[in-house]
């Protein structure tokens, strides 16, 4: 299937930026849905509010556009009630780890099959460049005229912690190890999350005089490496892309699946 | 003894009647006096190959339960005052997205963490305006097991005629009390199952253009029809819109759905209404004590009588102003400070001849507590 097809074209031109990373999200993860040939009706995604999560609207598969931070919660109900379909979650910082930070570790605990991708572009667009808490510290935003004291999560640390089986971070300069990443994701039996880095131009980059969209970009080519290279030894400030948990564990559905049969043996 | 025949408590009843309705998942988070509920449901689902799911929070129970209800399956998700709070912006999402569900709210103390283990009728007014903007809910209780059953019964078939969120408004006392229940055979009370469309794949459905009859057939999430569901003002297709012809369209279908039936929402049930001097409104556990001073006192010769309530709303404004109008006093006997005394007192011709009898100590509200109040009412001291 061409990747025209699995989107909502009267729905374009989209409400995103010049620049933004969020539509190079869109192009990986479409990418990969091709390359496993998934059909629309199997696919399920779900989103919460915030720039990121208008992308169910672009796309053509079984869209749940819900509250803010909340989308994990829905799309575990969607999954328990119908094990068989793909959960793709897309969500912004804010959303994910903010308003949405107690879904998103249960659902990592659980170890359901759904994939989380968190679009981090470090700060709340749709309402107008405020701070998240992935923003990290001495940053400018609204509300950090005089920068920001809070420092932030590491998603791929919390992932790990909270359980998640596969974990990974890549970003909008790398396309094809996005596409390739959440191929991968999409494919694990469990919960998987995918944290891309992405650029805001508009809020970010002009507030910390980062520079255009392009410079953005470049910024995530030179400050990220792949993961346990001879750069990162040298420069300890790198961030570190690719895969870094793939672990086969039982899966929340397939659990439950021993529970019924449990429960019905005791009848 | 009959298989039928349980002795249960009210949040049993409330479990049992769910499954008979064709529950077949549950999502919740513990709450005192609402776990019984859960902790039913946990047991008897996986039983019959229904799902199960104890979520990190009450808003997370309700989104899960809402996400299951669109591929198809009958949802109901229970908890008491704090966790139905958390539970508001998930409420009116389901409200606006139109997605059939029932959730339980057995009334505690309130407000804040309040008296978890006393009754309450403190959140009438809450199910009706609890989540932001304007809306239409439908809220319904019950004052005995059989009536938790059949009312929790409607719920269900409810949610699905109308496509939207069901509460009930059950509290501590009727929850925790045991008393006898008959569990109806299959098919003594009717079912409602989802409308679902019959458009045929490659056609152009509408999730959101209602038929004639105002109900929209729904497809499940993994089906042939692929749609938006948002909590945005939306088109037909179920697209966001901020066209104002939508808006105005879309937030007119929500409340005239359910305001312009209210009386055909309307349960209810009435004792010595014909004759009654001095009428009695009443609802949930309040309305126990309310029955038994009015068969106490129509053995001495008082015309007293009984609306109780089972709708609480859309409120049954046509038939509570029925009722009251020959009426001398109506007294509201509650488990609040006056919320559907309140609505009594829009409703009839008469607002000065409405009075309240309550109790709000976290202490049940006994037939002599009223008949106090109506002694003070008549002017004749306690």
């Amino acid at each position: 299937m061409a990747i025209k097809d699995y989107l909502r074209e009267r729905f374009f031109p989209h409400l995103w930026c010049p620049g933004c990373g969020h539509g190079m999200v869109l192009n990986g993860l479409l990418r990969a849905i091709e390359k496993l040939g998934l059909s629309k009706n199997e696919i399920v995604m779900v989103s919460g509010i915030g720039c990121s999560s208008r992308i169910t609207g672009y796309v053509d598969f079984h869209t749940l556009h819900t509250i803010h931070g909340r989308a994990l919660a829905f799309a575990t109900g969607v999954k328990i009630a119908r094990p068989e379909l793909n959960l793709i979650v897309p969500m912004g910082d804010g959303d994910a780890l903010a308003i949405g930070g107690n879904h998103f570790i249960h659902a990592a605990r659980r170890n359901i099959d759904i994939t989380a991708i968190v679009m981090n572009n470090r700060i709340y667009g749709m309402t107008g460049g405020q701070f998240s808490p992935l923003s990290g510290e001495n940053i400018s935003a609204t509300t950090a005229p005089f920068l920001t004291i809070d420092p932030s999560f590491d998603v791929v640390e919390l992932a790990k912690a909270a359980g998640a089986t596969f974990v990974a971070r890549t970003t909008t300069y790398h396309i094809q190890q996005m596409t390739d990443i959440i191929r991968q994701a999409i494919l694990h039996k469990g919960f998987s999350v995918v944290e891309v880095l992405s650029q805001c131009p508009t809020y970010f980059g002009r507030k910390n005089k980062i520079g255009e969209a392009a410079d953005m970009v470049a910024y995530f080519k030179e400050n990220t490496t792949p993961m346990g290279s001879k750069a990162k030894q040298e420069n300890p400030y790198l961030l570190e892309r690719g895969i870094f948990v793939q672990e086969e564990k039982p899966e929340y559905c397939s659990l439950y699946e021993k529970v019924v049969q449990k429960a019905m043996k005791g009848q | 003894m009959s298989k039928n025949l349980k002795f249960v408590q009210g949040n049993e009843a409330c479990a049992e009647a769910a499954l008979y309705a064709g529950l077949d998942f549950y999502a919740g988070y513990p709450i005192t006096p609402s776990s019984e509920i859960t902790e039913t449901l946990a047991y008897r689902l996986p039983q019959i190959g229904g799902k199960f799911i104890q979520m990190e929070d009450e808003i997370a129970s309700l989104c899960a339960i809402i996400g299951a209800s669109l591929t198809g399956r009958k949802v109901m998700t229970a908890t008491s005052g704090p966790g139905f709070s958390l539970m508001q912006e998930a409420l009116g999402y389901a409200i606006m997205a139109e997605i059939p569900c029932v959730i339980v709210d057995v009334q505690r103390g309130g407000p804040s963490t309040g008296l978890p283990t006393h009754g309450s009728q403190g959140d009438v007014c809450q199910a009706r305006w609890g989540t932001h903007g304007d809306h239409a809910v439908i809220a319904l209780t019950a004052s005995n097991h059989q009536d938790i059953f059949s009312i929790t019964v409607e719920a269900f078939n409810l949610a699905e005629i109308f496509r939207t969120p069901v509460i009930l408004l059950f509290d501590e006392v009727t929850a925790h009390m045991r008393e006898r229940l008959v569990i109806p055979q299959p098919g003594e009370i009717p079912l409602v199952e989802r409308l679902k469309t019959s458009v045929r794949e490659g056609v152009d459905y509408h999730p959101y253009l209602p038929r004639e009859d105002g109900r929209l057939p729904m497809s499940d999430f993994g089906g042939v029809h692929r749609y938006n569901v948002t909590g945005l003002f939306h088109d037909m297709w179920g697209f966001p819109s901020s066209e104002p012809g939508a808006v105005h369209g879309l937030l007119h279908h929500l409340v005239d759905k359910i305001e312009n039936r209210a009386d055909q929402l309307a349960h209810y049930r009435e004792y010595y209404i014909e004759d009654a001097e001095q009428l009695l409104v009443s609802y949930g556990s309040a309305a126990r004590s309310a029955r038994h001073i009015v068969e106490d006192r129509r053995l001495h010769g008082e015309r007293l009588g009984l609306l109780e309530l089972q709708t609480l709303w859309p409120f049954p404004d046509g038939i509570v102003r029925e009722k009251c109008a020959h009426a001398k006093s109506v007294v509201v006997v509650e488990q609040n400070m006056g919320q559907v005394m309140q609505a009594v007192k829009l409703a009839v011709e008469n607002p000065d001849k409405v009075f309240l009898a309550n109790r709000i100590d976290g202490v049940f509200i006994t037939p002599s507590d009223i008949i106090n109040i109506l002694r003070l009412i008549q002017g004749k001291g306690v």
